[in-house]
């Protein structure tokens, strides 16, 4: 192994790992600038310029919060709910391609830190270990609340994970490939996968809402009728980590989406703009419309959130069980022969 | 049996099944998104206190003030009937004997030496204005402010007496 290949890893994994730990500070940020917004007022303003000191103010507070912790839980998992949520959600950005290959010094370096073959596999993977940050934290909590949120948070996911397997079925068998970085190459130009696979978006983009516990499926957590659910018994740090991670896991599935049914990182006429400034800066034109791409599904993920009203338990579950797999499966179907009709003309 | 409706006001709500459309939910939630976002461009309603305040009815209590009279010499005498009128408890006073000399301070013959509010206990309900016979207490002022530890929220004379009118015009002036 060169040691040019192991820095340039550490320096992508740095680069990655900061920007998902500063993309969710400032989602919290965002959140409440967003909120703000669509209610009529300013929201936070007073932390710096435009109040962009907020995360930090906020961040200070939580770590010098005081931490309690209920007699009656169970140390080691009240500890390691949270960890693990916040350890997990930080694994999924690392198969996500945010770029083409880009030539840093004369070498070409993959803007993606690693490019396994089953990449969609692992994010599936990744995304359904998250649930158990909530399941170990509400159990361990020793509380009725926290384990009814748990024990919501499993069966939600449970429910959605399966819808949103089906539809990500009908996508691959548009591409043929579990691999990230062909599925975003497989989408040159304007070729986005949204065009051939729209409901099947549609699909994965409400089971995207209610994996990331975000309104109007955060069930799990609701502050109205569980007083927090799986996040009751948690205080300063801990519960910064369970928040943390819900913004992690924002980004990360926002970023799925965008690799998955917007092209990723491309984008009409970006040959004409690679040829004009070059194999270094014209990638990079690329991951800027990448973080465009998230940023703006983050944005979506807020605004729905401030504007839709949480659904009732069994009403979610008639709308993951009877609507999206039904839908989903039909989808697949209708898939299959359009592409085994277009295939035998 | 339907009772029958004494008032004639009764209306029976009638509901039908959700059709297609309705059942679906993305067309109310698309146009429930049209509406928040159209808001993002409105007139935003905050105030920025402290920097912006509010403009306040004319019978608004705020602060307590300690009036003096036409010659700056305060109008309070001490007689507690503000304390006990007070549903809150929170205003006490000393009273003390207007001395040879210092007429031009005090109007009546018996002055308050110490008069405290204690802002975390008032309700401002303004019955110590109402109480007072001799139109020494106002609740006129601006919003109390927030602070740090209770003990500063005990508000003396040094924080409730009007300004005398000389200080008051050589202010006026050296702003002028």
């Amino acid at each position: 192994m060169e040691v040019a290949f192991l820095i340039e890893k550490v320096v992508l994994v740095l680069v990655l790992f900061t920007l998902t730990l500063t993309i969710a500070a400032y989602s919290t940020w965002a959140e409440r600038k967003v909120a703000a917004w669509l209610q009529d007022r300013v929201g936070p303003n007073r932390a710096g310029i435009f109040g962009l000191l907020q995360p930090l103010a906020d961040g200070g507070k939580m770590f010098f919060k005081e931490e309690i912790m209920p007699s009656g839980a169970n140390k080691w998992l009240f500890i390691a709910g949270p960890s693990l949520a916040l350890l997990v959600s930080f694994l999924g950005s690392a198969v996500i391609p945010f770029g083409q290959n880009i030539e840093v010094f004369g070498r070409s370096m993959p803007l993606q830190v690693t490019d396994i073959n089953v990449g969609v596999l692992y994010i599936f993977g990744v995304v359904s270990l998250g649930v158990y940050g909530i399941m170990i934290g509400g159990w361990a909590s020793n509380n009725k609340y926290s384990l009814m949120g748990a024990i919501r948070g499993a069966s939600q996911n449970i429910s959605y994970e399966i819808a949103m397997g089906l539809s990500i079925i009908a996508l691959l068998l548009v591409t043929n490939t579990l691999s990230f970085k062909e599925i975003a190459e497989q989408q040159h130009g304007w070729h986005w996968n949204i065009l051939v696979q729209p409901l099947g978006f549609l699909i994965f983009l409400v089971c995207a809402f209610a994996e990331t516990n975000r309104v109007p499926f955060d069930l799990p957590e609701c502050e109205t009728e569980l007083i927090g659910g799986y996040q009751t018994e948690y205080s300063g740090f801990k519960m910064g980590a369970y928040m943390f991670a819900e913004y992690i896991n924002m980004f990360v599935s926002s970023a799925v989406m965008a690799v998955l049914y917007f092209g990723g990182y491309n984008y009409p006429g970006m040959d004409a703009v690679n040829a004009m400034l070059g194999p270094t800066w014209g990638p990079l034109i690329g991951v800027a419309v990448m973080f465009l791409k998230i940023i703006l599904f983050i944005f979506f993920f807020m605004w729905v959130r401030w504007t839709v009203p949480r659904f009732r338990y069994d009403q979610l579950m008639d709308l993951g069980w009877k609507v999206l797999i039904p839908l989903a499966i039909a989808n697949i179907v209708i898939t299959a022969i359009v592409i085994t009709v277009v295939d035998k003309l | 049996m339907i009772m029958e409706s004494l008032s004639g006001r009764k209306k029976v709500l009638e509901q039908k099944p959700m059709n297609f459309w309705e059942r679906m939910y993305l067309p109310a939630i698309l146009k429930g998104m049209g509406i928040t976002f159209m808001h993002m461009f409105k007139k935003k309603e905050t105030i920025h206190y402290p920097e912006q305040e509010r403009e306040f009815s004319e019978n608004w209590r705020g602060m307590h003030s300690l009036k003096r009279d036409e010659d700056g010499r305060e109008r309070c005498t001490a007689c507690g009937l503000c304390a006990l009128s007070c549903p809150a408890e929170a205003i006490t006073m000393i009273s003390a004997e207007r001395e040879k000399g210092e007429e031009h301070l005090y109007r009546e013959e018996k002055y308050a030496a110490v008069y405290e509010i204690n802002m975390l206990r008032c309700i401002f309900c303004g019955l110590c204005e109402e109480a007072c016979p001799k139109e020494a207490i106002y609740l006129d002022g601006p919003i109390v402010p927030a602070d740090f530890l209770r003990k500063d929220f005990i508000y003396g004379k040094d924080k409730l007496v009007e300004m005398p009118i000389t200080e008051l015009e050589a202010l006026k002036g050296a702003k002028v």
